[in-house]
């Protein structure tokens, strides 16, 4: 390095030095990121345990220098919930796309939440099963093309879109939950800061610390990373509200 | 916890709950079904008492994931059910096995298919030994007989799950769970508590992350992890176990396991004192199945009967094990019906008069 260089931006321990196989555009990369500074940053990655779960978002544990385990499909909370009672020493971390929690796995995260689990888990919503080519989730938008909704999600048959971060803002044993949205730099920097609460409630063991971000999904959207970040302004902000829904650390403090 | 020389008078559920605690048990995770209600009963109130979590999950399918969790750490971990609750214990047990994770689950098999009843039954015999989940994988899986027995072998069931790194599987039935026995308690002078073994997760300080998955995309890494997983399996197969009765000058070996086995031995008792050449062949180990003890019986001239409490299951691993010398006959006692010895004894003569 030369004098006049200054080293403004470095990466962080947790995370590996390898290139991730996400879509261009996909912000399953932004989130990660995030997750890995936060990680560094609050001393945890040597004593993180990380579960991952089904679609895109399993190869976390890639990217993450952390001891890791597989879940199947939809059940992370269940496994978290055996680790962090196995080891509650240990800082618990789970990952989830909305697939993945908010249907076949929505037994398994409101009972976890409900229990009170000290635990943190990070939810990808990009309103689209996406690993495997573009089905309508739980979360897809009303109107919204998918491969299984090819004339849009119709409400009267398929149901409204389910907001996670509302429902688990509801159960007694959450500490945290929150939704928050990766579409600009501003938002992102809120994201990390909803994200790093999520795993202080964990620290301090006052409960179950949930973050729910709204990313893209271009591919499957058929959209530019671009217009996809429009989207999640202009479509999925107004029905997907941003904001904490419950934080325990407010009310114990105030 | 256990003196030397106490004596319970316990069911077999609770056998299995105290040999569990025993052998270390640190964390059961379980969901009510009926008949092995007393095992996560008795697990409330004993394992916290012992420093262990005991977590009534919201369903069996939570339950046996939160094993995956807990094994993954390395401790020791436990679910029990019965026949329906197993079978949503499957996609977990199929992950268990495919990311080698020790493991103890305990099936007190009622009568099925579906809702079945809640009486005894060997219908899940096939689900047991062959991998009742998806993919190919193998569960060690022991079966025991008394009230004793079960107690002894939840604690071997421990060792072997972390020798193999592998779920163990122990198979009983309603008979087995709700009858009463006295069982001479006894607690193992040393538990591997796995400490120093170089696969659990325990945060990686000072070292590269561990990953424990069953995921293999890349060309041939899932084909060299089943490698892998097939020369465990065929270690497994040194080991098989099996309680032998009558059997040396024996015309007919009857094979039957579990409480079935037991009531065929009263059968054998009484034919043996009214003079017939009648003996016993228990398995205690299911998978692995002790073929090659029974093929040298087949060598010897014997003939075969097996008897189960279900439509015909083992009888197609027995005929496999004497294929080559001879056959075996069949008596299934249809679930349902609670059989005594008495059922078993026409049977057995009519295989022992055949030719």
């Amino acid at each position: 390095m030369s004098e006049q260089e200054i080293l403004a931006f470095d990466k962080a321990d947790a995370l590996v030095d390898i290139p991730t196989h996400y879509c261009p555009g996909c912000q399953h990369g932004v989130t990660q990121r995030l997750a890995g500074e936060l990680l560094s940053e609050m001393g945890l990655t040597e004593n993180t345990l990380l579960i991952t779960a089904i679609g895109c978002s399993v190869f976390l544990y890639n990217y993450l220098n952390v001891d890791s385990v597989e879940a199947p499909h939809g059940r992370a909370p269940a496994v978290a919930t055996g680790a962090k009672r196995a080891r509650p020493d240990k800082f618990v971390l789970s990952y989830q796309g909305d697939g993945d929690l908010a249907s076949i796995g929505m037994a398994e995260i409101m009972h976890c939440a409900n229990r009170g689990e000290n635990i943190s888990i990070i939810f990808v919503n990009n309103t689209v099963y996406g690993m495997t080519g573009g089905q309508m989730a739980p979360t897809t938008m009303v109107g919204q093309k998918t491969t299984t909704s090819p004339a849009g999600r119709n409400a009267s048959k398929e149901g409204m879109p389910i907001r996670m971060a509302e429902i688990i803002g509801q159960l007694g044993g959450t500490a945290f939950s929150a939704r928050v949205a990766l579409n600009n730099v501003k938002n992102i920097r809120k994201a990390k800061k909803a994200m790093k609460k999520a795993f202080e409630v964990q620290q301090k063991e006052l409960g179950f610390g949930f973050i729910e971000l709204l990313a893209t999904c271009p591919t499957n959207w058929r959209m530019t990373p671009i217009k996809a970040n429009e989207r999640i302004e202009e479509e999925l902000i107004p029905y997907f509200p941003l904001g904490v829904f419950k934080d325990l650390t407010v009310e114990t403090e105030g | 916890m256990s003196k030397n020389g106490e004596k319970l008078f316990i069911k077999g559920n609770e056998a299995i709950a105290r040999g569990a605690i025993a052998a270390g048990l640190k964390c059961y995770f379980g969901y009510p079904i009926t008949p092995q209600n007393d095992i996560p009963e008795y697990m409330s109130a004993a394992l916290p008492a012992v420093g262990g979590e005991f977590v009534q999950a919201e369903s069996e399918v939570a339950a046996a994931n939160m094993l995956i969790g807990a094994a993954a750490c390395g401790v020791r971990s436990m679910t029990s059910s019965s026949s329906p609750g197993i079978s949503l214990k499957q996609e977990a047990i199929s992950y268990l096995a495919g990311s080698q994770l020790p493991t103890v689950i305990v099936n007190m098999n009622r009568g099925g298919p579906g809702l079945g009843d809640i009486g005894p039954s060997q219908g899940d015999y096939f689900q047991a030994v062959k991998g009742g989940g998806h993919g190919d994988y193998r569960v060690l899986v022991l079966a025991p007989g008394t009230c004793q027995e079960a107690y002894d072998l939840v604690i071997k069931a421990f060792d072997l799950a972390f020798k193999y790194r592998n779920p163990v599987m122990i198979l009983g039935d309603a008979i087995l769970g709700q009858m009463k026995e006295p069982v001479s308690p006894w607690t193992p002078e040393k538990i591997d508590e796995n400490e120093g073994h170089d696969w659990r997760l325990c945060g990686a300080k000072g070292r590269k992350g561990r990953i424990l998955k069953s995921l293999f995309l890349s060309e041939g890494s899932l084909a060299a992890h089943h490698e892998h997983l097939q020369n465990k399996y065929a270690d497994m197969a040194e080991f098989t176990q099996q309680e032998e009765y009558q059997i040396d000058d024996a015309e007919l070996v009857v094979v039957a396991y579990g409480s079935i086995g037991r009531i065929v031995k009263s059968t054998i008792k009484k034919l043996r004192n009214n003079g017939h050449k009648v003996g016993l062949f228990r398995p205690i180990t299911l998978y692995p199945f002790p073929s090659g003890d029974l093929k040298k019986l087949a060598e010897q001239g014997k003939k075969f009967l097996t008897i189960e409490h279900n439509l015909g299951q083992m009888v197609e691993d027995v005929r496999l094990s004497i294929r080559t010398i001879t056959d075996s006959d069949f008596f299934g006692f249809l679930p349902g019906n609670l059989p005594t010895p008495d059922d078993f004894e026409e049977p057995i003569l009519k295989s022992l008069g055949g030719k």
